[in-house]
């Protein structure tokens, strides 16, 4: 699943050179307004009042980068949990009462943060922030209902990884590449770590990190900024805050040449990942390189027209699918992707150097202005059909605050991609696209070709008993 | 043409309530294509949806072709080639999409409605639509990559599942094609093929357009004739043949190398239009269509543990599209899920919903209105699709008292007759791992 929020990164870097456009459009939009209460819980707002709807999040600094070996998954199935009740709540019934209120609900964990929200009526958003409070608080973890929920998890894991050979490649390219930082762990965690889960842990984890010093609550819509506020901190307000020690670094150690897996999993069509170590805004000694990685994932991969989709899928057919892709706004050091599938009669490793060949240039050949041009103007629009989505406001403002970045970065992010040069793109290809910082794995079909699959019919009425 | 007074009692029903829709216009272009407007002036964004009847349903003995002609339609276009035409939208920031479905061929433009941009973007667009040069080499490429695609999709238990559900519920009928084609289709296709798909199909008069952003009703105008005036002329798609209801279960196994067995179980269900359509959207939003509060969800994964994706859903469609309930679960317990799933249809069309599990459902769906069009994106698919399917101008008006309107019986005597549970089709696919 990362692998995919990741290229879509990319693609999302598709728009145009209107900068009055932009200036115009900024004026008619609200800003985020920020609150703190006593106890440490950050409230962010962003008025936006095109439609009588809300959304609000609630966004824990937790997430499987925070987990150790042995209890993987626990902040994902923490998140499962957070439904089965609390003092005065039986299971599901906080999804009840959304629904019956009209809401949409759900909650997703990643590798920095654990996040639960509500879609709602805009006259409707005390009910969810009464019981995001309550459960923020109050939660009763029952060992019958871990019992369940523990299998639900698994069956998921089964679903999302274990049957799909690309997330399974995904894993273990992700486990090689990383083995000292806390990324090496997928977060729906190791199936091993599910099997032996105990409520304990679960109980250790909701206590430490569950608190409104570790929480931000993020709420877009039609609503008043101050009313918000108030709001939050008549249901919020009340909960003590605690002190929670900062996570440890965990820092990657030093990779010392170019490592290479092979998985085999049941799959008729090779497939290819590459990754290379970055760093991050929040990591990184010079943000310009972070914006020139950027750039150089919108020169790869950025819309149709970027070289990957001309040059290996159009120009040499080499593949039959190729992207690129960055996530700058990772909590800690993360990779430059690429990934493909070969095209009928190439081979893996001929895409691969293509890959490769790809990376070469951007070594020793500026990009061209008018591709910079075109990512430049593909991140103006796509800033602007943003604001189209209430919810994907939302998920920005959420993900920045909660890795530890301000929200204020997002309005930074258009200049300081149209500032970037094709000299600073190239300086990056060689700072960071290099093999001392490469991870290469290849999914290996193994379908046996005998055992074919056979559909076996079997005629009757008898399902239905 | 509808009722004159039935529409002023809605609109007042409705302005009282509060769940008026966007404000959507209608009208016809000069060569036939029927456009649906809504005007949303907040941000400088215009939305141009396109879609004709040219979905899979139209392959005929070619399984594939729908899909394949709408995936080049932006290989080039007059002396334009791939590049250039990806290069020239995404010069000014638009974003073009096009997609194949089983009833609809769908065309999608995005772009800011700064007039400059705007004007480049439609322009382009209109070639790319009515114009296409399908090269020969673009059409041998994508019709390989579709190939890949298809071993890709030989291993995906979720994949074969869905594929056997639909040949097995509709049979001969155009909606048991899989619009991702077969290797034998794939093989014999023409370039030829592709060419005559797009002048039968993508036609005016087999058109919809809908617009949705910061433009006027005139400029709206202008740029429907825009992107229209290119097409041909030609004739509406015919109606396709009804769907025939099965006639016995069937029971479909098939062993696959996959930790988890994919069951679906369903038959033809309902249709856009359908006299049925919302009694039966409400009593499948309580069986399984709301998520983690859904019968189906609470039995088998809440009170179970068992899944941890379990829903039901009809597909309405021109004619009946499927009614489908899936899950996924180890093939250790895959046969006591069936059991289970058939056991909760079983009870809910004996005994139908609860008065609280309706009042609960009616809430939901009533209470959320508001977010099934908050966005011009969701607003542009939805005209698009009140366009296509025919369905009248205040759908959304009305919709919060159609919802009111289901009652205990409709739903219990809907289901009696909609849904046979001796005359299911049962998937599985899994269970040797």
């Amino acid at each position: 699943m990362r692998l995919v929020a990741t290229l879509a990164l990319a693609a999302v870097l598709a728009g145009s050179l209107v900068t009055p456009l932009q200036a115009k459009h900024r004026d008619g939009v609200a800003d985020v307004r920020q609150y703190q209460l006593d106890n440490g819980m950050k409230i962010l707002v962003k008025e936006d009042h095109r439609a009588p709807v809300v959304v609000s999040q609630v966004w824990y600094k937790v997430g499987s980068s925070y987990e150790y070996n042995g209890i993987t998954g626990v902040s994902h199935v923490l998140e499962h949990m957070m439904f089965k009740g609390t003092k005065t709540l039986g299971p599901n019934e906080f999804s009840k009462i959304i629904a019956a209120n009209g809401g949409r609900e759900n909650a997703f964990t990643g590798k920095d943060y654990t996040a639960y929200f509500q879609r709602l009526h805009k006259d409707r958003l005390e009910v969810s922030m009464r019981l995001e409070a309550d459960r923020m608080r109050n939660l009763t973890l029952d060992q019958k209902e871990f019992a369940k929920e523990v299998n639900v998890v698994k069956e998921e894991r089964r679903l999302r990884t274990e049957d799909k050979p690309t997330s399974l490649t995904y894993e273990q390219f992700i486990a090689t590449a990383f083995q000292t930082s806390p990324y090496h762990h997928p977060v729906i965690g190791w199936m091993d770590d599910l099997e032996s889960m105990q409520l304990d842990d679960l109980q250790q984890w909701y206590e430490h990190w569950y608190s409104p010093s570790n929480a931000t609550l993020v709420v877009v819509g039609d609503v008043k900024a101050d009313h918000v506020y108030r709001m939050a901190k008549k249901h919020f307000g009340p909960i003590p805050g605690s002190d929670i020690k900062p996570v440890k670094p965990q820092r990657e150690t030093k990779q010392r040449g170019l490592r290479r897996i092979i998985v085999k999993a049941q799959e008729e069509v090779p497939y290819l990942l590459m990754g290379y170590k970055v760093p991050v805004l929040r990591t990184a000694q010079d943000e310009n390189d972070v914006y020139a990685l950027e750039v150089m994932a919108g020169i790869l991969d950025g819309g149709n027209s970027a070289r990957l989709a001309r040059e290996l899928v159009r120009g040499k057919q080499i593949a039959v699918s190729a992207g690129a892709g960055y996530d700058m706004y990772d909590r800690i050091d993360n990779l430059f992707l690429f990934d493909g599938r070969p095209a009928t009669g190439h081979s893996v490793e001929e895409l691969e150097q293509a890959l490769r060949d790809q990376v070469e240039r951007l070594h020793t050949t500026l990009a061209n202005q008018d591709e910079l041009d075109r990512i430049k103007a593909q991140v103006v629009a796509a800033k602007v059909y943003e604001l189209d989505s209430v919810f994907y406001q939302g998920m920005q403002i959420g993900t920045l605050e909660t890795v530890g970045l301000s929200h204020k970065k997002l309005d930074e992010y258009v200049d300081r991609v149209r500032a970037v040069t094709p000299k600073q793109v190239q300086a990056v290809a060689r700072k960071y696209l290099v093999d001392d910082r490469l991870t290469v794995a290849v999914l290996e079909p193994m379908k046996d070709k005998k055992e074919k699959d056979q559909p076996v019919e079997v005629k009757g009425a008898d399902n239905a008993k | 043409m509808r009722n004159k007074f039935l529409v002023l009692l809605s609109l007042l029903v409705v302005a009282s309530v509060g769940h008026a829709g966007p404000k959507i216009e209608r009208w016809q272009t000069a060569n036939g294509a029927r456009v649906f407007y809504v005007n949303a002036p907040e941000l400088p964004i215009v939305d141009l949806r396109m879609v004709f009847d040219a979905g899979s349903a139209r392959d005929e003995s070619k399984p594939g072709l729908a899909g394949l002609t709408n995936s080049l339609l932006d290989e080039g276009t007059g002396k334009l080639n791939a590049d250039q035409v990806a290069e020239q939208f995404e010069g000014v920031g638009a974003q073009y999409g096009g997609a194949s479905l089983r009833d609809m061929a769908v065309v999608s433009i995005r772009s800011l409605s700064d007039k400059p941009i705007l004007d480049k973007a439609l322009d382009l667009f209109s070639k790319v639509v009515a114009s296409p040069t399908f090269p020969e080499q673009s059409f041998q490429r994508n019709r390989k990559a579709m190939l890949v695609g298809l071993k890709v999709a030989s291993q995906r238990p979720n994949s074969i599942a869905s594929k056997t559900f639909y040949k097995q519920v509709f049979n001969d009928h155009p909606y048991g094609i899989d619009g991702s084609g077969t290797e034998p289709s794939l093989k014999a296709m023409t370039r030829q093929d592709v060419i005559d798909f797009h002048k039968r199909y993508y036609v005016a008069n087999n058109a919809v357009i809908a617009i949705v952003g910061a433009v006027s009703r005139s400029q709206a105008e202008e740029l429907a004739n825009r992107v229209s005036a290119g097409l041909a002329k030609g004739e509406r798609a015919a109606r396709l043949e009804k769907v025939e209801r099965l006639a016995a279960a069937k029971v479909k196994r098939i062993k696959h190398k996959s930790q988890q067995t994919h069951i679906l179980v369903g038959q033809p269900g309902m249709h856009r239009g359908d006299p049925d359509y919302m009694t039966l959207y409400v009593g499948n939003h309580i069986l399984g269509g709301s998520g983690l509060v859904s019968r189906l969800s609470d039995t088998v994964r809440e009170q179970r543990g068992l899944a941890y994706s379990v829903y039901s859903y009809f597909s309405p469609m021109r004619e009946d599209g499927p009614f489908m309930m899936g899950m996924q679960t180890k093939n250790s317990q895959a046969d006591d899920a069936l059991k289970l799933l058939n056991s909760v249809l079983k009870e809910y069309l004996e005994k139908g919903p609860t008065a609280d599990e309706l009042k609960r459902s009616k809430q939901n769906i009533t209470g959320g209105f508001a977010l099934r069009v908050d966005s011009n994106k969701k607003i542009t698919e939805y005209i698009a699709m009140i366009g296509f399917y025919d369905l009248p101008l205040d759908y959304l008006d009305t919709f919060n008292d159609r919802v009111e309107a289901v009652t205990l019986e409709k739903i219990k005597d809907a289901f009696k007759r909609r849904i046979n549970a001796d005359k299911l089709v049962t998937v599985m696919v899994g269970g040797d791992k």
